[in-house]
């Protein structure tokens, strides 16, 4: 499916502002003796955007000197994703059978400890089970996205996130799949199932998903 | 004025009422830790009693207080002593106070304003500075911000940072923003809103725009706004995780984490995109790369000893030192401004704490007693630290001096996090 992310950006710059003076008053009476003219300026401003995609951004109140200084409408350019062939990715029929809960490939959360991409042997089977679809359906893709629980480094967890998500793919590889069959992305901890803050939160979002494309 | 800039200036107006703008909702700032030997100072109001306004005098109040190094004493039934007046030492040491702002604001003609303030020690009885700001009406806060930073650095020995700007995001209501406000919270204004994550916003090194994170294509992508015309471009959209962004000294470059060859590496990108050139060669997780002031080292962090904790490696290439060594867990370096300190998170036991490092004796603090800290970042005068972390299962913001003496939180209804104090 192709997906084209329109981001519109209409913006439009008002700035009002002036110089401001600076003097250096001495001595106990109202006696200025020096004159700095250094120059600031405040400015009363706005400016707006709107997107389709939901996504809108804005400049600051702009700093400057001088009357009605900047205006300008700005359009920006429609980011796409990369589009993918219609001939991968699962039928109809493939994708109401993948989510049938009687089906073991409905099963899609592979669990981590803290800190660790090691696939612990509850997920072996469940992993065992899809690497089986995937191979007998060469068409089939996927993504692996990788999780993680909300302490520590933002940055550090989307690192461990995509290990997360590499640690499943390796699994699958080892296991005969097609290494173009699997992508791999990490939500790091931006992404949580539960949003509590405390172990029984924690351990469902250190996690892996498997989604098949076209479901 | 045209009829077009009128008719542009009404739809300003109007899309700033439904658009990212100023925010409404107040920040609340909480000290929570003060130094031990506060310098007493009378901060006389500027404007007569009954006057309408903000008073310059309550936002320096306020600003001092807010930084745990003064104790405001208490003026009142002196009057408003004049601005040009000689000053009456005796009746402000009776009140045992060690310096001494009085100040007025008046009307130029010109309809500016013209705010005088002077500082005075009243034990040694002499004037420490006094400036005259004519200024428009608007600059009323940036000036008492400005007189704040003057006295700061007239009685502690270094500049004030309340003329500083910080970032953050904000989340309510599931949506996003990356916010811009004042260090005391107030003219907050949002920058980005999205209804996917927003993550690492980075002040580039002349304040002009903003490096971050967003999920919008689901899954991180780098992307540089400028704060003067609100225009952005993704600056790194290359296959797999785009994050982490850094910005070298001199704005040119940005260190970014990305997965495109292996799992977390960290590259060097220009800052309007471009080639992306891999500086770290290891199979482990190397990401939150962080300029050196001087622009010749990269601190970061890695887990290729079996634990993420912060390297440091020449720019140029060459071999990486590690840096930490307490503790199983430690991440997310900043380096202040004047290079002498190394800012992180430490992971004991079950809590995440921000600590330092001397850079000069490798000797290390933990500052912090919250339990979830994240995202240090320092101050222009390299005196304190933002951070972020959670209260009462809500995320808050924190500044913690490197001392570790002095604490604030700054809260908001919604979730904080992200922060990075402008330079």
């Amino acid at each position: 499916m192709n997906m084209i992310q329109r981001v519109f950006l209409v913006l439009a710059v008002l700035s009002l502002g002036g110089c401001a003076d600076l003097k250096e008053l001495t001595g106990t009476s109202d006696a200025p003796i020096e004159d700095h003219g250094a120059s600031t300026a405040a400015a009363q401003g706005t400016a707006g955007t709107n997107g389709s995609q939901g996504v809108e951004t804005a400049a600051l109140p702009a700093a400057g000197s001088g009357d009605v200084r900047a205006m300008a409408a700005n359009q920006q350019n429609a980011e796409s994703q990369s589009g993918r062939s219609s001939v991968v990715g699962v039928s109809t029929a493939q994708a109401a059978m993948l989510k049938d809960p009687n089906n073991p490939l409905s099963k899609r959360v592979i669990y981590f400890d803290f800190d660790s991409d090691a696939i612990k042997d509850e997920f072996r089977g469940l992993i065992e089970a899809h690497a089986g679809f995937l191979k007998r359906n060469s068409a089939a893709r996927i993504i692996l996205q990788g999780h993680t629980d909300e302490r520590g480094s933002r940055d550090y967890n989307l690192a461990l996130g995509q290990r997360r998500a590499e640690s499943v793919k390796q699994a699958l590889v080892l296991m005969g799949v097609q290494n173009d069959q699997v992508e791999t992305v990490s939500l790091g901890e931006e992404k949580p199932v539960a949003e509590g803050h405390d172990e029984s939160a924690w351990k469902q979002n250190r996690r892996d998903e498997i989604h098949y494309l076209g479901e | 004025m045209s009829f077009f800039f009128r008719l542009l200036a009404a739809a300003c107006a109007f899309l700033a009422a439904a658009l990212p703008g100023h925010v409404q909702a107040g920040m609340t700032i909480e000290i929570v830790g003060a130094a031990a030997n506060r310098i007493p100072v009378v901060i006389a109001p500027f404007l007569p009693a009954g006057a309408s306004g903000d008073d310059p005098a309550e936002i320096i109040r306020a600003d001092l207080s807010r930084s745990g190094l003064f104790k405001m004493v208490d003026g009142n039934g002196l009057g408003k002593p004049g601005e040009a007046q000689s000053v009456d030492y005796g009746q402000w040491r009776d009140r045992a106070a060690d310096a001494l702002v009085v100040g007025q604001v008046s009307h130029a003609a010109d309809g500016r304003l013209d705010i005088r303030f002077r500082l005075y020690d009243v034990v040694r009885k002499t004037q420490l500075a006094g400036f005259s700001y004519l200024v428009p009406p608007t600059m009323n806060r940036s000036i008492a911000h400005k007189i704040a930073d003057l006295v700061h650095e007239k009685l502690i020995g270094e500049p004030g940072n309340f003329s500083g700007r910080v970032a953050y995001i904000l989340k309510h209501n599931g949506r996003y923003e990356l916010q811009v406000a004042d260090s005391d919270g107030v003219n907050a204004f949002t920058v980005v809103r999205s209804p996917e994550p927003i993550i690492s916003p980075v002040w580039s090194p002349n304040g002009s725009k903003l490096a971050y994170v967003s999920f919008e294509q689901k899954k991180p992508v780098v992307y540089v706004q400028s704060l003067t015309d609100g225009r952005r471009k993704a600056v790194a959209n290359f296959r797999g995780s785009n994050y982490s962004p850094a910005w070298s000294p001199d704005g040119s470059k940005l260190a970014i984490s990305l997965s495109k060859d292996d799992i977390a590496q960290i590259y060097l990108i220009g800052a309007d995109g471009g080639d992306a050139r891999r500086l770290s060669k290891s199979g482990a997780l190397e990401t939150e790369p962080a300029f050196s002031p001087d622009g010749r080292w990269l601190y970061f962090t890695s887990d290729r000893g079996g634990s993420p904790q912060i390297y440091r490696m020449p720019v140029d290439g060459g071999e990486a030192k590690r840096m930490t060594f307490e503790g199983a867990y430690n991440v997310s370096p900043a380096i202040s401004p004047d290079g002498k300190y190394l800012a992180y998170v430490r992971r004991d036991g079950g809590s995440f704490h921000v600590a330092v490092q001397d850079l000069e004796n490798g000797q290390t603090q933990v500052l912090t007693d919250t339990q979830f800290d994240e995202s240090p970042s320092f101050a222009p005068n390299s005196r304190n630290i933002l951070y972020a972390t959670m209260v009462n299962g809500r995320g808050v913001l924190a500044t913690v001096s490197v001392d570790g003496r002095v604490k604030q939180r700054l809260t908001i209804s919604g979730d904080l996090r992200e922060p990075a104090w402008a330079p």
